[in-house]
């Protein structure tokens, strides 16, 4: 008769757990490698090119802090960066406050409501390329452009929008509140909802007037949802690239070149790529540290 | 409670005709401004349009498939084709990999869990457009196999396959499914795969609509990766490829227009399908930050 001993049963227990032990693993394994592929390889390559002078066939070489040195002392990089905080800024401030002032207007359970609500967030999922070409189109700088023609409607000179200086920053940053209002709107709303309905009528007993039940019942209530909104914008204000790209590429005379614009440029078309890789890493550090710091303000707020 | 405090402003309660018309001017003005200028675009697709000052929502010339004719000459279709490969095979593979990666996550007692979960966090952080040139690099000489997705599909889909927002959004979801299910599916004998497709899978369907229509949205609006993988025309998918047919004199705007309405369609119409789990996703992701 065939006795297991203790210690085998042990053993071929042990396995049994490491075999089981395996299986989330493999499970994980999919996104595990295509995460390894694509992001973290591509991130530690990029930290390990911004040192480097990339060069084709010939090998790279190390020059240090040069690239960094580079984007310090180009006045290309130094408007551009300029040129990324005030449309990060911008965008995401109009976004934000435009977002509420929508989000109050359509509160409420209609019909009707459900349906402004559905049309006015058209934009957000309609795919940024699309987007772009309408307003190019829409801010056609003739005195007959669609735009133009209905700003005349209300005694409003032409506007020469993209193709000029002193207004295509501007046109750009409007057209990312177009698209980035609806959004805030969705999220103010849902955060609107989780308000007690209580404290307004309550509030409404004691005499408060409407302002005044916004202002100490409705803010604080949303003041977690600025947060999170205001880091969503900006990080999507600083790395923006696309509707640039697509509505001016930097012209007029680099009036609307943005970090990522001149990135692109750099690496793709002229094949700088270490100074390139240098400009990302210090996109890289700017989005880590607005995220950082708004944790941190959050953090200090709630104790 | 009354209605008038369903709301902050109370519009809702307010009656009358001059509050109605205040509403119908107010509401109309909102869908105008937002919707307006996609409906000039639809128009303009349908109509003969020469110069873009005639961009309206008043068609001109009468209605017509003309631009749409004329787009296959331009390659339009073929553009609509990748596209469409490419959100196809992206989307399926993006779900296996958040479906799989979340079952371990949430159903599986594993050492270095938290590890992973922080590993995912660290990649919804990280901008698509700050890795972007190191991309470029890695996708043409793929390590160890020296592989170049440069130019191929591959190099379009498999950086957007893991995606950590479905992930995240898939294990929560899947850590509210009572462990009683899978227990007796396992007593029944079931082994690890037949529990994961009979038992587990089927009552995600809710958060498999989540993150179907997010991830066709993200992956409809890629901007960056195929213009840096594509090389020729022919592989242009139909956002990287509106910008070459504007800059081509010949085209005219009605193929612009009609090739820019094919390209907003889709994720338009996925969001109008799927809008209940959109607004869902979109509370539950920003939460989530």
């Amino acid at each position: 008769m065939a006795v297991t001993t203790p210690s085998e049963v042990d053993a071929s227990r042990r396995r049994r757990r490491r075999r089981n032990g395996l299986v989330p693993w493999l499970f994980l394994a999919p996104a595990l490698i295509l995460f390894l592929y694509f992001k973290f390889i591509p991130m530690a390559q990029g930290v390990r090119m911004s040192f480097f002078e990339v060069r084709t066939y010939l090998g790279d070489q190390w020059v240090g802090g040069d690239n960094y040195t580079t984007i310090v002392s180009d006045g290309a990089f130094t408007s551009a960066i300029w040129h990324t905080v005030i449309l990060a800024a911008g965008t995401t401030a109009g976004s934000l406050l435009l977002g509420l002032v929508l989000a109050l207007l359509v509160e409420g359970t209609g019909r009707h409501l459900w349906l402004v609500r559905t049309a006015a967030f058209l934009p957000v999922v309609t795919t940024m390329a699309v987007i772009a070409e309408v307003w190019r189109i829409m801010y056609h700088p003739a005195a007959d452009g669609p735009l133009n023609t209905l700003v005349g409607w209300i005694g409003v000179d032409p506007q020469p929008y993209l193709a000029d200086e002193d207004t295509s920053l501007a046109s750009i940053m409007a057209v990312g509140i177009w698209r980035g209002a609806p959004y805030d709107m969705m999220i103010f709303l849902a955060g609107l909802a989780g308000v007690d309905r209580a404290l307004y009528e309550s509030a409404a007993v004691d005499g408060a007037s409407t302002w005044r039940r916004f202002r100490h019942v409705t803010v604080p209530a949303l003041r977690p949802v600025f947060a999170i909104l205001f880091t969503l914008a900006a990080i999507r204000g600083l790395r923006v690239f696309t509707e640039v790209f697509l509505l001016t590429n930097g012209a007029p005379n680099g009036s609307t070149e943005v970090l990522m614009t001149l990135i692109y440029k750099l690496g793709l078309q002229r094949g700088e790529l270490g100074v390139a890789a240098a400009g990302s890493v210090v996109l890289f550090l700017a989005t880590a540290a607005l995220t950082v710091a708004v944790r941190l303000m959050r953090r200090r707020g709630e104790t | 409670m009354s209605q008038r405090y369903d709301s902050v402003l109370g519009l809702d309660a307010r009656r009358g005709p001059l509050a109605t018309v205040g509403k119908v001017v107010l509401y109309g003005a909102m869908v105008m401004v937002f919707a307006g200028p996609l409906m000039a675009l639809l128009i303009g697709a349908f109509s003969r349009v020469v110069d873009p000052t005639r961009f309206s929502l008043v068609p001109e010339g009468g209605f017509t498939l003309d631009n749409f004719v004329r787009a296959e000459q331009r390659g339009v279709y073929r553009y609509l084709f990748n596209s469409l490969v490419v959100v196809g095979l992206g989307l399926l593979l993006q779900i296996a990999v958040s479906v799989f990666a979340a079952y371990a996550l949430a159903r599986k007692r594993m050492r270095g869990a938290a590890v992973v979960m922080l590993l995912i966090l660290a990649t919804m952080m990280l901008p698509e457009e700050v890795i972007a040139i190191p991309l470029s690099v890695v996708l043409a000489d793929l390590p160890p196999f020296h592989l170049n997705l440069i130019g191929s599909y591959a190099g379009m889909i498999l950086p957007v396959a893991a995606w950590g927002f479905s992930i995240l959004v898939m294990t929560e979801f899947m850590k509210e499914v009572p462990v009683e299910l899978e227990e007796a599916a396992r007593i029944d004998g079931a082994g690890e795969l037949r529990t994961f497709f009979s038992v587990i899978l089927p009552l995600c369907r809710p958060a498999l609509g989540v993150i179907g229509v997010f991830g066709f949205t993200m992956i409809w609006d890629q901007y960056l990766l195929p213009l840096i993988v594509a090389t020729e025309p022919t592989q242009y998918t139909l956002p990287i490829a509106l910008r070459t047919l504007r800059s081509d004199e010949e085209v005219g705007i009605g193929v612009l227009l009609a090739a820019a309405m094919l390209a907003l369609l889709p994720s338009v119409l996925a969001f109008l399908a799927f809008q209940r789990q959109f607004v869902r996703g979109l509370t539950s992701g920003a939460v989530k930050g």
